[in-house]
């Protein structure tokens, strides 16, 4: 078996996640920039861990033979200080050369505030005005229908935003169709007990089909695990899924999405 | 297509386990003291969906938790979400 990590937050893991991921097949791992389980109290915090993530976590990665992609942005949890934003937002170009950047994300919105919406739409234009890639969060629980809606009207308003160089993630049921009908790539995440169950995921891929879609652990700090992909395939496996469709969604699937940035070097081609 | 007895043979006992939690769970909030609680309106509502014998059960049980509305509330008061909707008045 072979995938990517398409969305993990791999400062939150030890080395021993990365030691067990690449034992169970991962050929690399893309970590969207996230909020840290605390506000940071400046934008000095902010600049320290993109440093984190564009020249430590690489290396880190590195030791285990995985290349190391990321996205950088402020979270939305932390969009309602919107001076705090707009300083965040003015050091990310700073960051957009390293090698290892893919574009902006995870953006988004959280609990749907007018100040988050605003941050996003400073996020989507500076995407847009930088040709970069787009990783969109949508919102928890209750919030994540209108969120998720909100979003797409806020990306399609822009007339620089090509859907198919946006992926909106953390896609369930209620929300899967409306991704993939205006044409942006959707996410499913693997979780225990919010967002999508490996069961549900493979059931929606059976539903909408396996074009413009991917699966991920978002593995971080909380509850989450993250060899969730690798068991996701097997659990298709055990449905009797063909291994050359197991193989497209947890691995060329991610591949053909972050391939549209030059930075990103295909593991073993396709 | 897959098949029925396929489906019934990996995932029924798993199923009957958590129904059978969730019965549990319904069982011990009766038994506990308290008034209304809007996320447990919102689980009794959502419940309704099991039985519609309509397709798409799972979309419907999760608009069933959603926020209805469409416009952006004024400011964020929490970073939290808590898996129902607690109504305008609230949110």
């Amino acid at each position: 078996m072979r995938y990517i990590e398409p969305h993990g937050h791999m400062v939150s893991r030890t080395t021993d996640d990365y030691q067990a991921m690449a034992m169970a097949g991962c050929q690399a791992v893309s970590e969207p920039a996230f909020w840290a389980g605390f506000d940071r109290s400046s934008v000095q915090g902010f600049y320290d861990y993109f440093c984190q993530l564009t020249q430590h976590e690489p290396r880190r990665a590195a030791m285990f033979g995985l290349p190391h992609y990321t996205w950088l942005c402020i979270n939305p949890k932390e969009s309602e200080d919107l001076k705090l934003a707009d300083e965040v937002l003015a050091i990310i170009p700073e960051f957009m050369g390293s090698p290892n950047v893919l574009g902006i994300g995870e953006i988004g919105l959280n609990k749907n505030s007018r100040n988050e919406m605003l941050v996003l739409e400073k996020h989507i234009d500076l995407a847009a005005s930088n040709d970069q890639l787009i990783l969109v969060h949508t919102p928890h629980l209750e919030d994540k229908r209108k969120g998720t809606r909100l979003i797409l009207d806020a990306l399609k308003s822009d007339s620089r935003i090509r859907p198919e160089r946006c992926i909106i993630d953390h896609v369930e049921e209620h929300t899967v169709g409306m991704v993939l009908d205006d044409g942006f790539w959707a996410g499913m995440t693997l979780y225990p007990e919010t967002k999508c169950t490996s069961n549900r995921a493979i059931d929606i891929l059976e539903l909408y089909g396996n074009e413009r879609i991917w699966m991920n652990s978002a593995c971080d700090w909380g509850i989450s695990v993250p060899l969730a992909v690798p068991r996701a395939a097997q659990e298709m496996k055990r449905r009797g899924s063909d291994p050359g469709q197991i193989d497209k969604v947890i691995y060329q699937n991610p591949i053909e999405f972050m391939s549209q940035s030059p930075r990103f070097t295909a593991p073993e081609g396709l | 297509m897959a098949d029925r007895k396929n489906i019934l043979d990996l995932y029924f006992l798993d199923a009957r386990a958590r129904l059978i939690d969730i019965a549990a769970f319904m069982d011990r909030v009766d038994r506990a003291n308290g008034g209304d609680d809007f996320r447990y309106d919102a689980f009794r509502a959502a419940l309704k969906a099991l039985e519609s014998g309509k397709p798409d059960r799972a979309g419907k049980v999760l608009l069933a938790f959603s926020d209805p509305t469409d416009e952006p509330i004024l400011a964020a008061t929490t970073k939290a979400a808590c898996g129902a909707w607690p109504g305008a008045d609230n949110a």
